[in-house]
């Protein structure tokens, strides 16, 4: 695989300028500096709050010093919370160009945008040179998330993907699976696989703080659909969420922008912690694709029953797709048609195969089918977290 | 999980997979429409309402209060009696977690089998 180096010395597979409003106030404008670019390689990413939040603000550092982001391009108000010019200054020390438009000192709408697309315009031209160097299967991050789950995805999608993880992490590539909500009632065999005793236990401790911040809101991760797809409880479709992670030993547990510091499987801590405030730990899929890409993953692998049809900025998705009758319905929309194996015109194992032979492909370059319909979906919202502790990971994550 | 999957034998209808053989639902590998006779643990039996792909029937008769095994792990627990090839949906299963929430009892249940 090639990749684009960057200063920090991180690769990337995609070569992205992020243009990233900090307020909602400054949607508007970020999204209409965007628009000319958006099939040259110009995503749209932000925060919609007024109030700052360390968790947002670590969120947009490490989404806008990716390894598969180039540049980016900030877009203020003027009167927000956000602390505008500490992102700018870890994107600058990243060694990734970056551009703050202030809307107010700019003197409003039209004149932010021009000066918005002016930088963009030059720095296409400069990114275009970034060098390509040699990339191989153990730097790549790649991270797992279903969505619009049926009953078919617990027994095709979901345990290919974990057979592809399986091959991704013989390889030491470092996989990324998550959503402890929906690990709910899998706890005591997921932490049977933790590769230390201590990790076990945080594991345990992980899906219990789920299950309680999701009784306190009196909500699980479980939507009409699941249940017209023949899903009937929780743990049922956890069951299925949880073969996601195939059968690796699991190193260590991440929280949102914690990279994983070397090869092998980890978990990602989605839910907040302390006392349950700002509502459900994530609001919809794209929230966790945010958070599983805040962690490094260039790559993100989605499963679907029903048919879900999002991509993402920043990172390309790769959709695999549980059921039979939603394949012929969706096509278009699918990378992966996994519902051959309830049909048995194919084995887990050969679909999780092709599963690892995509992601290289999609590292390679070769656009899903997301990234070809234009697909850039992204949210983020208030969060708090605590530090992981270090029974979680071996080594420090990187930050 | 361990790819226990197993499709059929001559006593089960083919569009039912068994996922695990301690399994006491099968789930349905096409929709089956309501009237259809369907052949469950060597019994044949009529579809009472549309089973669309996806959805689970039990293998026998399940008990009030039952563990409901899927993967070979319990998914719930029945709250009505169940009838051999009778749908096992939300209508007669309920979660052990949400919104009930006993994790002790689903803990020491792992115990036992791993």
């Amino acid at each position: 695989m090639k990749a684009y180096l960057r200063s920090d010395g991180r690769k990337g597979i995609r070569n992205i300028i992020v243009v990233a409003y900090l307020v909602e106030c400054a949607h508007h404008v970020a999204r209409e500096i965007m628009f000319p670019f958006r099939e040259r390689g110009v995503h749209l990413i932000g925060f919609g709050g007024c109030y700052p939040n360390a968790y947002s603000f670590r969120m947009m550092k490490q989404l806008c010093t990716h390894p598969n982001v180039a540049g980016a391009v900030l877009v203020s108000l003027g009167c927000e919370g956000f602390n505008r010019n500490e992102l700018a200054r870890a994107i600058r020390d990243s060694g990734r160009p970056v551009t703050t438009v202030v809307i107010q000192s700019t003197g409003g709408t039209r004149k932010s945008i021009a000066e918005g697309q002016r930088w963009i315009s030059q720095t296409l031209e400069q990114i275009a040179t970034t060098p390509r160097v040699e990339m191989s299967i153990d730097e790549l991050i790649v991270g797992t998330i279903c969505g619009g789950s049926d009953a078919t995805s617990g027994i095709t999608a979901n345990p290919a993907v974990g057979r592809a993880f399986d091959l991704l992490v013989e390889r030491n590539g470092r996989a990324i699976f998550e959503e402890t909500g929906e690990l709910i009632g899998c706890e005591q065999i997921m932490a049977e696989r933790a590769v230390r005793p201590e990790l076990a236990r945080e594991l345990i401790a992980c899906v219990e703080k789920a299950a309680k911040h999701y009784t306190v809101l009196g909500h699980g991760s479980f939507a009409p659909g699941n249940a017209d797809g023949g899903l009937t409880t929780q743990e049922e479709k956890s069951m299925g969420a949880y073969s996601k992670s195939g059968s690796s030993r699991i190193n260590g547990i991440l929280k949102p922008g914690d990279v994983p510091p070397s090869g092998g499987l980890y978990l990602l801590d989605v839910v907040p912690d302390g006392e349950v405030r700002f509502g459900f730990a994530n609001i919809n899929d794209n929230a966790e694709i945010g958070e599983l890409i805040a962690c490094g993953s260039h790559v993100i692998l989605f499963t679907t029953g029903r048919g879900s049809v999002v991509g993402s900025a920043i990172s390309p998705v790769i959709k695999v797709c549980a059921n039979p009758e939603t394949y012929r319905r969706m096509s278009e929309d699918m990378d992966i048609d996994a519902g051959r194996i309830l049909e048995e015109r194919a084995t887990l194992d050969e679909v999780g195969q092709e599963i690892f032979d995509r992601v290289i492909k999609t590292a390679e370059g070769v656009p899903t089918v997301s990234e070809t319909l234009g697909h850039q979906e992204f949210v983020l919202t208030y969060k708090t977290f605590e530090p992981i502790g270090p029974a979680c990971l071996a080594a420090g994550a990187a930050s | 999980m361990q790819n226990t999957a197993a499709k059929s034998s001559t006593t089960t209808d083919s569009r039912l997979l068994r996922l695990s053989p301690r399994d006491n639902v099968l789930v349905a590998t096409a929709t089956i429409e309501a009237g259809e006779d369907i052949l469950v643990s060597g019994r044949s039996v009529r579809a009472a309402v549309k089973l669309p792909l996806g959805h689970k029937i039990a293998t026998r008769e399940i008990a009030t209060g039952e563990k409901i095994i899927k993967y070979g792990v319990p998914i719930g627990s029945a709250t009505l009696p169940i009838s051999t090839g009778e749908h096992v949906h939300t209508h007669n299963i309920k979660s052990d977690y949400l919104p009930t929430y006993t994790w002790k009892e689903q803990g020491e249940y792992f115990k036992d089998h791993h």
